[in-house]
């Protein structure tokens, strides 16, 4: 997007290259976007049509959710110039808590319950996490390795819970927070969700562009905005039909949004948020952009790098919660290698190891295509561990192209 | 002589063993321009981040305006009226030019979320000041040219009123014309009143620009003359051997006391 030249003048392109710079889009996601198209598209054709049908993709966005949420945390720990290795194990062991919590300590059945065991998962996620993040702020222990320990340490805990055996049935309020065949919220509030979210983009792109041109800033092209508009606002209602499409088994009754998904998209909304309109985030950035220059600033760094890993530790119990419910069971196993998906997850998504780059956005839909590649695998019944190839060969692949783009961009 | 904006007395400080700073005192008058020259490892860049913030002095004492403070973090330094512009220019590469120059200071809507509006537009009203052509506003500094970066810098340390600013190296990295700029911008601020530490390896950046000049060389004073009293190559004899020259006037004996 950036044609601007160095002497500060902004040349104008004419023609297609033209008209996308009108839209002022992120070209990075619009390459994700249509990596995305192209796998859904050719597992399509490969399976015979199954892939792209609304219950796979209902599937599909129910298995991405746990990894999704994660993913939006990893952003910030990668952006902040660090790695967090144990996300896998510390959902795991709060896996096995919230499970535990629920079943043998608090009365299973009560309408409180599963409020309670899901507070303290991620009362407890959120401690976890800060603990390790005061090793590696304030007793400068690289994050690589505080997390690898605590990689093997919480893996260690969840099975030191009830040594090793799996707990369940749980409460079934609960359960459906992993989705299920009624965890999901049926036509109707599916429609509200939609037509909220257009109307709420409708508000902020209006707003937003009234302010800039009160205050004299240049705007983008009406027109652009429009086609941007209808754009997302098509792919919402296209979320909605195929989510509604989806009926529950042996029934014409719409399964509409899943709750897990719901959950995810509030987090994306809320870290969002984060990211966009707090000093954290921005400080966030600043401090993975030049972490010298974030200290020149007055920024607290040991303070903004613990809350990073606090708050990681609170959506790996969200995500905890989300999977536990999902199996309807706490295992010890819950999450392994969960944490090489989270991280390729936000590394797909353009994360930058370097620190200084990535979006939200971007990591989920990184989340998305890498749930996309394993079901489409799944479907067309590739060997596992043929699959692990792919995965790992698509993951560097990516992370080249990403380099390649970036470079010829300077 | 009126009181000075700010005053370094006998600092000094160590790392391990050894004496980066040792037993220095500095004074920067409103509206002067002292030029603090030594080579690289003289310890002038120490002292200035003592003043900045950035490091705490082992011993001695700093006042501002006549009043003893204490400066233990850049967020202090700010509070006193001192600004720094690094030879780094510690700018966060990944955000835009707002972003920078705001940065740790951020101007907040009345929910407490950050108001980009707000910052972009007194971003771009400092900008026009310091360079008119100037409209990438919504790149991040990365992609901007080294003069373009360094005006960034300055329009940080100017967006906050500075009494007192830091400019370490200011033209290490800049072109004949941009140095002209900075040139020019030193004489406007000097005519504000606000005092200026320009801080350089290399005396002819400086020279012409200063009312005095300080020497520093192993972490000490070598000596701070007036630079209507000396020549070029007076202070190039301080710098390279560490004496002051003989023949300097009686006042600027003085004013080493």
């Amino acid at each position: 997007m950036d044609t601007a030249s160095d002497t500060g003048l902004v040349v104008e392109r004419r023609g297609i290259g033209g008209f996308f710079d009108a839209l002022e889009l992120d070209t990075r996601l619009v390459a994700m976007l249509a990596a995305l198209a192209v796998i859904w598209v050719g597992f399509d054709v490969i399976t015979g049509g199954i892939f792209l049908t609304p219950r796979n993709l209902w599937n599909l966005s129910v298995q991405t959710s746990v990894v999704g949420i994660l993913a939006t945390g990893m952003v910030l720990v990668i952006v902040a110039r660090h790695i967090d290795l144990s996300v896998g194990s510390v959902l795991g062991f709060l896996s096995m808590v919230v499970a535990v919590l629920q079943v043998q300590y608090f009365p299973l059945g009560a309408s409180w319950n599963w409020i309670v065991t899901v507070l303290c998962g991620l009362a407890l996620g959120f401690c976890i996490g800060s603990f390790q993040g005061w090793w590696i702020a304030y007793r400068g222990v690289p994050a690589f390795i505080v997390t690898l320990g605590g990689l093997l340490v919480f893996r260690g805990l969840a099975w030191w819970v009830t040594y090793g055996t799996t707990v369940a049935p749980l409460d079934q309020t609960f359960q459906l927070l992993g989705g299920g065949i009624n965890g999901s919220i049926g036509a109707t509030w599916t429609w509200v969700v939609g037509l909220a979210g257009i109307a709420a983009m409708a508000f902020r792109t209006v707003t937003r562009r009234r302010r800039r041109a009160a205050m004299g800033f240049p705007v983008r092209a009406l027109w652009a905005e429009i086609v941007v508009f209808a754009v997302l606002a098509a792919a919402i209602v296209g979320f909605v039909l195929v989510m509604n499409a989806y009926t529950r088994p042996r029934t014409d009754q719409s399964q509409g949004i899943p709750i897990p998904v719901l959950i995810l998209i509030g987090v994306v909304l809320a870290m969002s948020w984060l990211v966009r309109s707090t000093r954290f985030g921005r400080y966030v950035w600043a401090i993975g952009g030049n972490p010298e220059a974030a200290l020149l600033a007055g920024i607290n760094v040991r303070r903004i790098t613990l809350f990073i890993f606090g708050l990681v530790g609170l959506l790996a119990g969200l995500a905890g919660s989300v999977q536990t419910a999902r199996l309807n069971a706490g295992a010890s196993s819950t999450g392994e290698l969960l944490e090489l998906s989270v991280i390729a997850a936000a590394v797909i998504g353009g994360t930058s190891l370097g620190g200084g780059a990535g979006t939200i956005s971007g990591a989920v839909l990184g989340a998305l295509i890498m749930q996309s590649l394993q079901s489409g695998m799944v479907l067309v019944a590739l060997p596992t561990p043929m699959q692990n190839i792919v995965i790992g060969a698509v993951l560097v692949v990516a992370v080249w192209l990403d380099n390649v783009y970036q470079r010829r961009r300077r | 002589m009126t009181t000075p904006l700010v005053e370094m007395k006998n600092i000094s400080i160590h790392f391990g063993g050894i004496k980066a700073v040792d037993d220095v005192s500095i004074d920067l008058q409103p509206g002067e321009v002292v030029g603090l020259l030594g080579h690289n490892g003289a310890g002038k860049s120490t002292l200035i981040k003592i003043l900045s913030g950035a490091y705490r002095a082992t011993d001695g004492e700093i006042r501002v305006a006549g009043t003893p403070v204490t400066i233990d973090s850049p967020r202090d330094a700010r509070t006193h009226g001192i600004e720094t512009i690094y030879q780094t220019l510690a700018l966060a590469d990944n955000l835009d030019a707002a972003g920078n120059i705001f940065l740790g200071r951020e101007i907040m809507t009345p929910w407490g979320t950050l108001d980009d509006g707000a910052m972009e537009q007194a971003a771009r009203q400092v900008m026009k000041r310091l360079n008119p052509n100037f409209v990438r506003f919504k790149e991040p500094v990365r992609n901007l040219s080294g003069g373009q970066r360094q005006s960034v810098a300055i329009a940080r340390a100017l967006q906050f009123n500075a009494r007192i600013l830091i400019m370490d190296e200011p033209c290490a990295a800049l072109g004949p014309q941009e140095t002209r700029q900075v040139g020019d911008l030193v004489k406007r601020l000097k005519a504000e009143g606000i005092g200026i530490f320009l801080i350089s390896h290399d005396l002819h950046d400086v020279f012409d620009l200063s009312d005095r000049v300080t020497v520093m060389k192993n972490g000490r004073v070598v000596g701070t003359c007036t630079t209507d009293s000396v020549s070029k190559d007076d202070v190039l004899g301080m710098i390279i051997l560490g004496k002051l020259p003989s023949q300097l006037s009686s006042r600027d004996r003085e004013l080493l006391q």
